[in-house]
């Protein structure tokens, strides 16, 4: 009941957030929903694994631990767009509410499914409710990042689909199995025809990859992030990326299962190295703070790969990541979306000298700036060194090597834009004309997110250790 | 049957190709209408007894490939007031000439690939569709002939589903039709507001994104 109650719960506000034209009455239901919805994920928390509609929904540790942390972010989305409304009357604005709503019911059914193909129609879900609310803005800028977005996931999503029929194809007719759900796919995995599942891995690395955008599968990321409004650059980033490697994570888990690691360990590494570098090589020199933080994203799509591919405590690290990453880049988008609103573009040059007229969010920008580059004690400095620590133990010291000093490129790339940003004394004229203070509702949520991964960094409480070792073993981690 | 269901199969190949080969929009969107229309029949010929899921899902793919989508695009293309593709990157020859290399090498694969039952020219056939579907969204311009060649691209891999009709209930009804439908009329929809905007169609236009 639960289970369902999370994507149905959601889906009808987002059918009432429709019906309502009053723009307050809209966001009551919004922080209505989302509080209801983190309820719901609390509750989860507190009791044994739920299963419901005859297994093809259940609470599994990956799962949860995605559910867990697109309720988190969404919480912090809904606070955000309370002040982000107030200030800015985006055009066709009815839209805006539903279809973030209609998203968290769709990641809500992506992160519960146990089948397979519902999965994917969840996946669907979720790339069609962002569509409209990258195109927000309704000028040719958005319109050619919406469109971009649209024709790359659609046919990222057409190949995840293609990895699913071959994912049945693999799986022979048994009595007494169901076809696609993940729990027959795991138990019967030894019987699953070789050939097929290779194949479809491979289509579900493309097409997931696609929407998680991994290099170089990433092209529509600097500018779907550059363009959409930063609310939802943040849900993308953090929310729907984190769907996408779900969605690769199950597969993962089938292949893992058939003891087919030999495959998948080499094709995980290349992708995550060859995003790590082309992040950097577009990190450098970088003029535009969301293209930036765009880059940086493809940078730990890349590393959640790379943790997968080097298994054991890589494999925990990845997961560890996944939450740590998805927190952090739903704060640092609203940060920037903070600094976009006071000075009106999110080029580097235009936001100089920003720390005497935000100074609340430029602090949060420097905080946020240390844990994306994995500097100690953020969440990241302790996931990325779990990677670091596998590579090592499986001697691969190379691919240690290589990742740190990439990240330490990348480390003084972000840091030149982002300190010379904050500590630039002078911005350009007239940029002091605007000293109205920012509303609380735009800085409390990205503090908060920030605040847990700094403590995820120092602290992390027994149910989550727990819930990470048990679903990194089933992605080749060590078995708790 | 069998032979029924192979002269299907070399139907939607042709279609491939004619949209491969033309300038023309229309005749683009033509070729999509008539593989949509030879994929919708093509279930009834593949499943002996017909049973009703399988005539219902024929149904609902004539209705949607062959009619509604089609449709879409043509109003589409008459709201944009395009008719032919300009500048393609690839010219229609060189098209050409590579949707027989992904003849080839969909036959290639296929024999390499482990039997199916009941597959025959399927697999080939659903390779194909994939190929082309990527060359003409890869090397046209134009939005329209960018959303028939995601079509083609996605009747592809109807074509592999189909090899699962019988094993895997309703997995072809979930996944394509509500995608296709959704997907594409969204795409209408944005196609028609690329028109409001820019004074012609084309989507190379849309190159302001970029890295300094």
């Amino acid at each position: 009941m639960l289970l369902i109650a999370l994507v149905l719960v959601p889906a009808v506000a987002a059918a009432i957030a429709a019906a309502l034209t009053a723009r307050s009455r809209q966001v009551v239901v919004l922080l209505l929903a989302a509080a209801a919805h983190a309820t719901m994920v609390a509750t989860l928390w507190s009791r044994p694994a739920q299963v419901a509609l005859a297994g093809w929904l259940a609470d599994d540790s990956l799962g949860l631990l995605i559910l867990t942390l697109e309720s988190a972010l969404f919480v912090v989305v809904a606070t955000y767009s309370v002040g982000l409304l107030r200030v800015e009357k985006p055009r066709g604005g009815r839209a805006f509410v539903s279809g973030l709503l209609a998203f968290l019911s769709a990641v809500s059914l992506v992160a519960l499914s146990q089948h397979v193909a519902l999965l994917w129609v969840g996946m669907e879900a979720t790339t069609l409710s962002v569509a409209p609310l990258i195109y927000h803005r309704r000028d040719r800028r958005s319109l050619e990042a919406v469109w971009k977005y649209l024709v790359l996931s659609s046919v990222g999503i057409a190949f995840a689909l293609l990895a699913v029929f071959l994912l049945a194809t693999a799986q022979p007719s048994l009595p007494d199995t169901v076809p696609l759900l993940l729990s027959d796919l795991v138990h019967g995995a030894a019987a699953l025809d070789r050939w097929w599942l290779r194949a479809a891995f491979v289509f579900a690395l493309i097409g997931f990859g696609t929407k998680m955008g991994l290099a170089p599968l990433h092209t529509w990321k600097p500018d779907t992030y550059g363009e959409a409004p930063s609310l939802i650059g943040g849900l993308m980033s953090g929310g729907l990326t984190s769907c996408a490697f779900l969605g690769l994570a199950r597969f993962t888990q089938v292949m893992v299962a058939a003891n087919d690691v030999v495959f998948i360990r080499p094709l995980f590494i290349a992708f995550g190295l060859l995003s790590l570098v082309v992040a950097t090589a577009f990190i450098i020199g970088q003029s535009d703070l969301k293209r930036l933080l765009a880059y940086s994203s493809v940078e730990h799509m890349g590393l959640l790969v790379l943790g997968l591919g080097i298994g054991g405590l890589g494999a925990y690290g990845t997961v560890l990541h996944v939450l740590n990453n998805g927190l952090l880049k739903g704060a640092l988008f609203l940060v920037v979306g903070n600094l976009v609103l006071a000075s009106g573009s999110s080029v580097a040059a235009d936001l100089r000298g920003l720390l005497r007229r935000r100074p609340r969010s430029a602090t949060l920008l420097v905080a946020g700036l240390f844990a994306v580059t994995g500097t100690p004690p953020f969440g990241l400095f302790l996931s990325e060194y779990a990677m670091f620590r596998g590579a090592v133990q499986n001697g691969q010291l190379w691919i240690a090597l290589v990742v740190i000093a990439l990240l330490s490129i990348i480390f003084v790339g972000l840091s030149a834009m982002i300190l010379d940003i904050v500590l630039a004394d002078k911005g350009p004229p007239g940029n002091d004309a605007d000293r109205a203070a920012e509303s609380g509702w735009l800085v409390v949520g990205p503090a908060v997110l920030v605040g847990v991964v700094l403590l995820l960094g120092i602290y992390i409480p027994a149910p989550l250790q727990t819930l990470l070792a048990s679903a990194a073993a089933t992605l080749g981690g060590p078995t708790p | 049957m069998q032979s029924m269901s192979d002269l299907l199969l070399l139907g939607i190949a042709l279609s491939d190709f004619a949209a491969l080969g033309t300038s023309r929009l229309s005749a683009c969107i033509r070729a999509v209408a008539w593989q949509g229309l030879l994929l919708g029949l093509l279930p009834l010929f593949l499943e002996d007894p017909r049973s009703w899921h399988v005539i219902t899902l024929a149904a609902g793919t004539i209705a949607v490939k062959a009619v509604l989508l089609p449709r879409l695009l043509r109003w589409a293309m008459r709201e944009a007031s395009v008719r032919r593709e300009v500048e393609p990157v690839v010219g229609y020859m060189t098209s050409l000439l590579l949707g027989f290399v992904a003849l080839g090498v969909s036959f290639a694969v296929a024999q390499r690939l482990p039997t199916l039952e009941h597959a025959g020219l399927l697999i080939p056939t659903a390779l194909l569709g994939l190929i082309t579907g990527l060359i003409v969204l890869v090397t046209r311009h134009k939005a329209v002939n960018q959303v028939a060649g995601y079509l083609i691209l996605e009747n592809g891999i109807f074509l592999f589903g189909l090899t699962q009709l019988r094993r895997v209930p309703f997995l072809l009804e979930v996944g394509v039709l509500l995608d296709v439908f959704v997907g594409v009329f969204i795409m209408g929809i944005v196609v028609f507001h690329i028109n409001r905007e820019f004074d012609s169609i084309s989507s190379a236009q849309l190159s302001e994104l970029r890295d300094q």
